[in-house]
C-alpha cells in the first residue's frame, strides 16, 4: 500500500517511468555497478577483466536463455543444473569417439529428458516445479550412474572438442561467441516469431491462449525441450573448457540461473520479460562476483549474501512497480 | 489397478478413486511393502541397532518436513530450510561460549528471523514463495559460510547429551522429532491457527473476505518453518559435534518437499497431512537403506526417488479437479 506514495502525482508519467524501470532496471543497475567498480578499482574496468567476466558468465547465460523461455511461459525448470553436470560427463565420455559424438551425446540425452519433462507438464497438468524437481533428482542419479557414482572423471580426449571450450579469438573464448549467437537467435525467436508470441500468450493466460487457438501443449513441450538442449550445450562446452567431465560442479546452478532471469525483469508469474534483461541479470551477477574478488578480503560466500539480498530487493521492487502500474 | 477398481462400489470414475486412495494411503502401503520386503530379504534388518540408525538419520528430515508441510498447506513453498539449518549450526558454534542454552536459543531465533523475513516477503510484499525463499536459500547459506567459514569442531557436554543420549531406549533426537510431530499434528487439527492456515491455503481470497488475518497467518507459518528447520540444524550439529555450514542441510529442501508431497499433501494447498509427511520421510529413508543394504548404488536411490515424486504428484492431481 506504500506504493501509492511511491507513484508520482502525474499517473501517466509515473506509469511510464515504472515500466521503463521494470524492463530496463537490470541494465541500469548493471551500468551503475560497472561505473562504480571502474572508479573504485583500477584493475576492474580493464579489457582483461571484462573478458574474464564474459567467459565465466557465458555458461550461465546459455542456460538462462532457455530458462527465460520457460519462465515467460509461466513455468520453471529446476533440472538445468543437473542437466549441465550430466551433459559435461557425457561430453567428456563421448569425446573419445570424436567431436561429433562429444557434442551430440549430451544434447540428445538432455534434449530427450527436457522433452519428456515438457510432455509430462503439458499433457498431465502437473506443476512444472515438481516435475523438474524430479528431473533434477533423476538426472543427478543418471550422472552418478554414468560416472561410477561420481568416482570417474572422464577426460576430454578430442582436441577439436577441447578447442570448442578453450580456443580464443580477440581475447574471448568460443563459448562467448556461441552465447552471443544464441542470444541473437533466441531474441528473434521470442520477439519476431509466432512461437515467441505463443510463449508470451501462454504465460499471460493459458486459457485465453488456448481459446485463441495457440497449441498450448506443443509450445509448452517445446520450451522445456529448448531449456534441456541449452543446458546440455552449456554443460558440454564447460567440459570442453575444463578438459574433463567434472561431477561435482553445477549443483545449485539452477538457482543462479533463475536468479539472473528474475533480476533481469522476467516475472515468474509468466507472460512478461525478455532476453536482454536476462543477459543484464547474468552479467550483473558476474560483475558482483568480480567486484567481490577485487575487494580481496571478502570470500565467495559473501557473494552469495549479496546475490540473495539483491534478488530479494529486485523482486520486492518489481512487485511495487507492478502495483504502481495497476493502481495508477 | 483393475482389481482395486473392481472392489469399489461405483465403477464410474473408478480411476479417480484409485488415485485418491493412492494419494491418501499410498505412502502407508509403500512403507509397509518396503518393511515386509526387508524383513523377508534383508539380513539383520530386524535388529534394534538398525532401526535406531534409520530413525536417527530420518529425524532432521522429519522435523524440517513438518514445517514444509505447513507452508505447502498455505499453497507456498519454503526453499530456505537447508540454509536455515546451516545458519542455526553456525549460530550454535558462535554462541557456544555463553553456554549451550544460549547457543541453542540464538540458533532458534536466527531460524525464526529468517522465516519471518521470508514470510514478510510473501505476505506483505506479495512475492511468490518460490522466489522469496530462493533468495533466502542463496543469501542465508552465504551468511552461514561468512560467519563460520570452515568446519569447526567443539566439545560441549550438554550438546553431546542432546545428540547422543537415549530416553527409554529411544535416541533423544528421535523423541524430539516425535514430540514435534505430535505438536504440529495438534496445531493443524485442533487449533484455530491450524484451521486458518488450511483456509488460507484452500482459498486465499475467501479467507481474506471472511476476515482472517491472512498476512499474519502466512508470516507465522514461515516463522514456524524456519524454527523447525533451526531445530533440525541444532540436532544435526549436536550429533556431529561440529558445525559445517558448507554442507549441513544441503539439498534438505528437496528431501523435505519430497516427504511432504509423497505423504499426500497437495502442492495446491488447503490440506496438511502431518502423519503422511512423517511416513513420506520414512519411505525415502527406508528406500535408501534398502538399496544400500542390497548393494545398489546411490544413483539408483535418486532415480527411484524421482519416480516416486512423480507418482505421488500424479495421484494428487486427480483430486485437484
Amino acid at each position: 500500500m506504500t506504493t501509492l506514495e511511491a507513484a508520482p502525482a502525474a499517473p501517466a508519467k509515473g506509469e511510464r517511468a515504472s515500466q521503463i524501470l521494470q524492463h530496463h532496471g537490470a541494465l541500469m543497475v548493471l551500468a551503475a555497478t560497472v561505473l562504480i567498480g571502474g572508479i573504485a578499482f583500477d584493475s576492474f574496468a580493464t579489457p582483461r577483466n571484462a573478458a574474464n567476466i564474459a567467459v565465466s558468465s557465458s555458461f550461465v547465460a546459455i542456460i538462462a536463455i532457455g530458462m527465460t523461455f520457460v519462465v515467460i511461459s509461466g513455468g520453471i525448470d529446476l533440472s538445468v543444473g543437473s542437466s549441465f553436470v550430466l551433459a559435461g560427463v557425457l561430453a567428456a565420455y563421448g569425446s573419445r569417439y570424436g567431436v561429433v559424438v562429444a557434442l551430440l551425446l549430451p544434447l540428445a540425452v538432455c534434449g530427450t529428458i527436457g522433452l519428456l519433462q515438457g510432455l509430462v507438464i503439458a499433457r498431465t497438468g502437473m506443476a512444472p516445479f515438481i516435475v523438474t524437481l524430479a528431473g533434477l533428482l533423476g538426472m543427478r542419479g543418471l550422472m552418478l550412474a554414468v560416472s561410477g557414482e561420481g568416482a570417474n572423471t572422464y577426460l576430454v580426449e578430442s582436441d577439436a572438442f577441447a578447442s570448442l571450450g578453450q580456443a580464443s579469438f580477440l581475447g574471448l573464448t568460443v563459448p562467448v561467441y556461441i552465447t552471443l549467437g544464441l542470444f541473437a537467435l533466441g531474441a528473434i525467436l521470442l520477439q519476431r516469431t509466432g512461437f515467441g508470441q505463443s510463449v508470451y500468450a501462454i504465460g499471460g493466460s493459458e486459457e485465453a491462449a488456448a481459446l485463441m487457438g495457440v497449441p498450448v501443449a506443443r509450445v509448452k513441450t517445446t520450451v522445456y525441450l529448448l531449456s534441456g538442449l541449452l543446458a546440455g550445450l552449456a554443460g558440454a562446452l564447460n567440459a570442453a573448457r575444463l578438459s574433463s567431465g567434472v561431477t561435482i560442479l553445477g549443483a545449485g546452478l539452477e538457482l543462479d540461473v533463475i536468479a539472473a532471469v528474475v533480476i533481469g525483469g522476467t516475472l515468474l508469474t509468466g507472460g512478461a520479460g525478455g532476453l536482454t534483461g536476462t543477459m543484464a541479470g547474468v552479467l550483473l551477477l558476474g560483475v558482483i562476483q568480480s567486484l567481490i574478488n577485487q575487494v580481496g578480503t571478502l570470500t565467495s560466500s559473501f557473494q552469495q549474501v549479496v546475490s540473495g539480498a539483491f534478488l530479494a530487493l529486485v523482486v520486492v521492487v518489481q512487485r511495487l512497480l507492478h502495483r504502481a502500474q495497476h493502481l495508477s | 489397478m483393475a482389481e482395486t477398481a473392481a472392489t469399489l462400489p461405483q465403477p464410474l470414475g473408478s480411476r479417480t478413486r484409485v488415485l485418491a486412495w493412492l494419494q491418501r494411503y499410498g505412502v502407508y502401503a509403500s512403507v509397509l511393502a518396503l518393511l515386509l520386503f526387508n524383513v523377508a530379504f534383508t539380513p539383520h534388518f530386524l535388529e534394534v541397532a538398525n532401526f535406531r540408525t534409520q530413525l536417527i538419520q530420518v529425524a532432521p528430515v522429519v522435523i524440517t518436513a513438518l514445517g514444509m508441510a505447513l507452508v505447502i498447506g498455505t499453497e507456498g513453498i519454503d526453499l530456505s530450510v537447508g540454509s536455515v539449518m546451516a545458519l542455526s549450526s553456525a549460530m550454535v558454534v558462535l554462541y557456544l561460549g555463553y553456554g549451550a542454552p544460549v547457543a541453542i536459543a540464538a540458533a532458534l531465533v536466527a531460524g525464526a528471523l529468517v522465516g519471518a523475513g521470508g514470510g514478510a516477503l510473501v505476505a506483505y510484499a506479495g512475492v511468490q514463495p518460490i522466489v522469496a525463499t530462493l533468495a533466502l536459500l542463496v543469501g542465508v547459506r552465504g551468511l552461514a559460510n561468512v560467519l563460520v567459514p570452515q568446519l569447526t569442531e567443539f566439545r560441549n557436554p550438554a550438546l553431546i547429551t542432546l545428540g547422543s543420549r537415549s530416553v527409554l531406549g529411544l535416541p533423544l533426537v528421535v523423541v524430539i522429532a516425535a514430540a514435534l510431530t505430535a505438536v504440529v499434528a495438534f496445531v493443524v487439527k485442533r487449533t484455530i491457527f491450524g484451521r486458518q492456515l488450511v483456509a488460507v491455503g484452500g482459498n486465499r481470497a475467501a479467507a481474506k473476505l471472511s476476515g482472517l488475518p491472512v498476512r499474519r497467518i502466512l508470516v507465522a507459518v514461515y516463522v514456524l518453518s524456519g524454527l523447525l528447520a533451526a531445530v533440525a540444524g541444532v540436532l544435526a550439529t549436536a550429533r556431529l559435534q561440529a558445525s559445517d555450514p558448507t554442507s549441513l542441510g544441503l539439498l534438505m529442501e528437496l528431501s523435505a518437499i519430497t516427504a511432504v508431497v509423497v505423504g499426500g499433501t497437495p502442492l495446491t494447498g488447503g490440506r496438511v497431512r502431518v502423519l503422511g509427511t512423517v511416513m513420506g520421510a520414512l519411505l525415502i529413508q527406508l528406500l535408501q537403506a534398502t538399496l544400500i543394504k542390497h548393494n545398489l548404488p546411490q544413483s539408483w536411490t535418486q532415480m527411484v526417488q524421482a519416480v516416486i515424486i512423480l507418482a505421488a504428484v500424479y495421484a494428487a492431481r486427480g483430486r485437484k479437479k
